[in-house]
């Protein structure tokens, strides 16, 4: 299976984004997007072109931009307010816990330049902490797609979800090689490629950090089971213990601080369900700083010789 | 530093300034150019910093809000001989600490910012410090005007004139554009003056790529005893180039190998006249 996981082409996630807020507005009168002066960033130009009575620019006050998107939720709007991950978390926690988190409010947080990924701009704009903050509010979704494809088809589905969500993407352009035509199912984890030695749960581009790590792992004989997370929160523990069962070892990947992030969420389900070695791919515990992604990655850990590395350890703990 | 001193300082500050963004292919060009006459002014003029009272507690400090533009502040310390100029020219790459917005990792740096509608807060928590120490020193920050839209800005305003913070000084960087476009298209700050005093601040409104009128205005902090003191600055985002002069796309555009030779080839002659105006003087 790891041979049919190719790219087809580098996109940024970012506008998959785009191309799913493009088709929402033609297929969803209701979805309104918002954004904090950074429409070019998020690649909706087009959605406003062709719906400019359904966007809300606010200007750089991202507060205001979700109190106003909780109260459009209030009037039946399906809100889509967009920043970079850190303005849209971080600055704005209380505005999302209480007045969207709190009130139950239909709306749809999507961030991008999420991660160490949006390279030059540093550590201010590279949040790795935002999947922790969010999936700790309750009634949260929180999803970070893959690729372009995934990230398309995720932004359509979130139009159908009811209830608060997260959506995380990033600014580079990164292999893209889920289907175009993909229907993306909110809590339901994506099999990649079967194995027996090792279970990889994975989560935004390191998806394709550990299809890389799993294609040179199985040169040496290691037979890895890849698995994409895309949705964080709510988990789908079934897969996550289905795949354990089978293979007695975890590795977990994704572009985030290792504490409150994917390996957590899979650590909380091992460890009441099924105890098993878990070893992590994440940063540790540490702000960004400027650099291409290729600079970046390995320097903070999630290269793709750390997957492997992982991988030997947790083998070793088994 | 005389007139033409500070002149001369504007325009070679303006050709480093290009010189590392187009090393780096990366940097807020536009919003350097319009706010670099203020650093030069603040840093060659008015504040008592430098690096040899950098660790003394009683020094002026300045807090860029609108971090983005930190090549202009990197070029200003660098003349001030807070480290070597050519350090520079690892500006946003891998492992160097010259990163894309201020970090305290550079020495000079009061603050890490980045993000939007923070400077302002935190120098009045730093100008409300002096006080309860009796520190004569004074606290100042460069606002954009985009990020007056934060809300935050604005209860840091209500916060300083309560706790009459005459010892800061807020300088508005107001070139009228933000990323987007014009901040009157994006989210209108009009009618800012007004709307500053009437947050109990004292206002004064300058050319702020005019050294000579940013210093003569400087000069008179605070502009009344017991209130914190607002300058609206008038810039022009690209400032000093001629096809870069209020063009959007230089919020953040590097320029090509022809667009950087025009210029600096812009700047040089501009240098040169002044240069001799000083001979002639
Ligand atoms: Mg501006």
């Amino acid at each position: 299976m790891l041979d049919k996981l190719v790219d087809t082409g580098k996109k940024a996630t970012r506008d998959g984004y785009g191309a799913g807020m493009h088709e929402l507005g033609k297929v969803n009168p209701n979805v309104v997007a918002l954004c904090a002066d950074l429409v070019a960033s998020l690649k909706i130009q087009e959605f406003i072109d062709e719906n400019p009575e359904r966007f809300i620019q606010s200007g750089i006050s991202e507060a205001n931009m979700m109190g106003m998107a909780a109260g459009l939720a209030t009037g039946g709007k399906i809100p889509f307010p967009s920043t970079f991950a850190n303005f849209a978390t971080g600055r704005v926690y209380d505005q999302i816990r209480q007045s969207i988190a709190y009130s139950e409010k239909n709306v749809k947080i999507c961030a991008s330049h999420a991660g160490l990924t949006l390279g030059e701009d540093g550590a201010t704009h590279q949040i790795l902490e935002d999947i922790g903050m969010m999936r700790m509010l309750p009634g949260f979704t929180v999803i970070n797609p893959c690729d372009y494809n995934q990230t398309k088809a995720a932004t359509i589905a979130l139009a159908e979800h009811v209830g608060p969500a997260y959506l995380r993407f990033g600014r580079p352009s990164w292999p893209n090689f889920t289907p175009a035509d993909q229907k993306f199912e909110i809590g339901k984890a994506l099999m990649l490629s079967e194995g027996t030695d090792v279970s990889i749960f994975s989560t935004g581009h390191m998806v394709w950090q550990t299809i890389e790590a799993a294609r040179a792992l199985e040169k040496e004989g290691i037979s890895c089971e890849l698995i994409n997370i895309h949705t964080i929160k709510p988990l789908d523990e079934a897969a996550v213990l289905a795949s354990v069962a089978k293979t007695g070892c975890v590795v977990t990947a994704e572009e985030h601080n290792r504490y409150g992030g994917l390996g957590d969420a899979i650590a909380q389900v091992l460890t009441s369900n099924h105890p098993v070695p878990q070893e992590y791919v994440a940063v540790n515990d540490s702000f960004g700083e400027s650099g291409k992604p290729a600079e970046l990655l390995p320097k903070y850990g999630l290269g793709i010789d750390d997957v492997v590395a992982a991988v030997k350890k947790v083998l070793k703990r088994k | 530093m005389t007139d033409r001193e500070l002149k001369l300082k504007s325009v070679e500050y303006r050709q480093k300034i290009l010189r590392y963004i187009y090393h780096a292919k990366a940097g807020h060009t536009g919003g350097s150019l319009s706010c670099i006459d203020i650093l030069n002014v603040l840093y060659n003029q008015v504040m008592n910093v430098s690096p040899e009272n950098f660790d003394d507690p009683g020094r002026d400090r300045y807090v860029q809000s609108k971090g983005h533009s930190v090549e202009a502040l990197y070029v200003v310390l660098a003349d001030l001989g807070f480290f070597p100029e050519e350090d520079l020219l690892t500006l946003c790459r891998y492992q160097s600490p010259y990163i894309g917005h201020p970090t305290k990792k550079v020495r000079g740096m009061e603050q890490n910012t980045g993000g939007l509608g923070h400077g302002l807060a935190i120098c009045s928590g730093n100008a409300l410090a002096a006080k309860k120490d009796k520190l004569p020193l004074r606290v100042f920050t460069v606002l954009g005007d985009g990020e007056m839209a934060e809300g935050s800005n604005w209860e840091a305003m209500m916060l300083a004139a309560h706790y009459k913070l005459d010892n800061l000084c807020a300088i508005l960087d107001y070139n009228k554009q933000q990323i987007t476009g014009a901040n009157a298209d994006v989210i209108g700050l009009e009618p800012i003056r007004q709307k500053v005093e009437a947050f109990g601040w004292v206002v004064r409104e300058v050319d702020g790529n005019d050294v000579c009128a940013l210093a003569d205005t400087l000069q008179c902090l605070p502009f009344e005893a017991g209130k914190p003191s607002f300058v609206i600055a008038h810039t022009v985002k690209g400032k000093g180039v001629s096809f870069m002069e209020g063009v959007l796309k230089w919020h953040h555009g590097v320029p090509s190998p022809e667009q950087y030779e025009q210029a600096m080839k812009e700047l040089e002659e501009a240098r040169q006249k002044l240069l001799e105006e000083v001979v002639e003087a």
